[in-house]
């Protein structure tokens, strides 16, 4: 293979490998906290925010600090993260809270998890730049 | 939900205590995975805008597919390897929450405060739309 062509193929690999663990990881986090018959979707909130948090402590590193390894983006942020977070299961769970017949609770779960989700990623960014960057770099990225 | 109760409550292992619906689950992320990456290249090279359509697209996509999976669970037999390949693994992992959130942030750190909000307004209104109408499509499929 010619050298940028294997580097897609590893690419390809490792977001695959990566999705997978994320996709596990969602998976035993739903069986640990299974939501009851028309309940907030607990599990699905707490993954998507805990992986929003993770994100933003990853992209520190990668964007800002430049110092990851060339496959730790592909793995680790859109592989392991982007497995592990879903939005399709947030918004069948919305619509199925709805066709319940509990729409306060459908919206709620629809704008809370937006809500929280981007305050996780501004406080994984924030914090991590406070703990990991030399103070003239804390602004973010040049 | 039925498919979410007969995932949860059967356990369903086999006999070395294995459990088989989690392969599926990592067999659908293998596939959906990748395919939100190729998918978000192949958008990211043919619109040359601020707003990332890439993961909006996926997002919206995976929500329709999950939708029609769900609504037709209602009234077919929707075999359980098949939710958890292709609803759990498969449309979990093609969307991404992370990705959405981060490049909210990225927007809004940009200063392109409106093109921020118009995406979590359009992929909040598309990916809810998305799940209501497949559901329906399932329903009657």
């Amino acid at each position: 293979m010619t050298e940028p062509r294997r580097h897609g193929a590893q690419v390809l690999a490792v977001i695959a490998i990566g999705g997978v663990l994320g996709a596990a990881g969602r998976y035993g986090i739903g069986l640990a906290l299974p939501t009851p018959a028309s309940g907030f979707p607990w599990g699905t909130f707490i993954v998507n925010t805990t992986g929003c948090l993770l994100i933003g402590i990853l992209m520190v590193f990668i964007v800002d600090a430049g110092s990851a390894h060339r496959l730790a983006r592909p793995f680790v942020g859109v592989g392991i993260l982007g497995g592990y977070t879903t939005f399709s299961t947030y918004t069948v769970e919305a619509q199925s809270l709805l066709a319940s017949g509990h729409p306060e609770l459908a919206f709620g779960y629809l704008f809370g998890t937006a809500a929280a989700a981007l305050a996780a990623v501004a406080i994984g960014v924030t914090a991590t730049r406070a703990l990991a960057l030399p103070p003239d770099r804390r602004g973010g990225p040049r | 939900m039925r498919w979410r109760s007969r995932l949860t409550d059967e356990g369903d292992h086999d006999e070395k205590g294995i459990d088989v619906t989690l392969l599926f689950v990592c067999l659908g992320a293998a596939v959906g995975a990748p395919t939100r990456y190729l998918t978000d290249r192949f958008i990211s090279s043919r619109h040359d805008s601020l707003f990332p359509w890439g993961t909006f697209i996926v997002n919206v996509v995976g929500s329709l597919l999950f939708g029609v999976l769900v609504g037709a669970a209602t009234h077919l037999r929707v075999p359980v390897e098949a939710m958890a390949a292709g609803g759990i693994g498969f449309c979990g992992a093609l969307t991404t929450y992370s990705t959405f959130g981060y490049e909210t942030a990225r927007l809004v750190e940009g200063g392109a405060r409106l093109v921020a909000v118009l995406n979590v307004v359009a992929s909040l209104t598309a990916g809810f739309g998305a799940a209501v109408l497949g559901y329906a499509l399932g329903k009657i499929l």
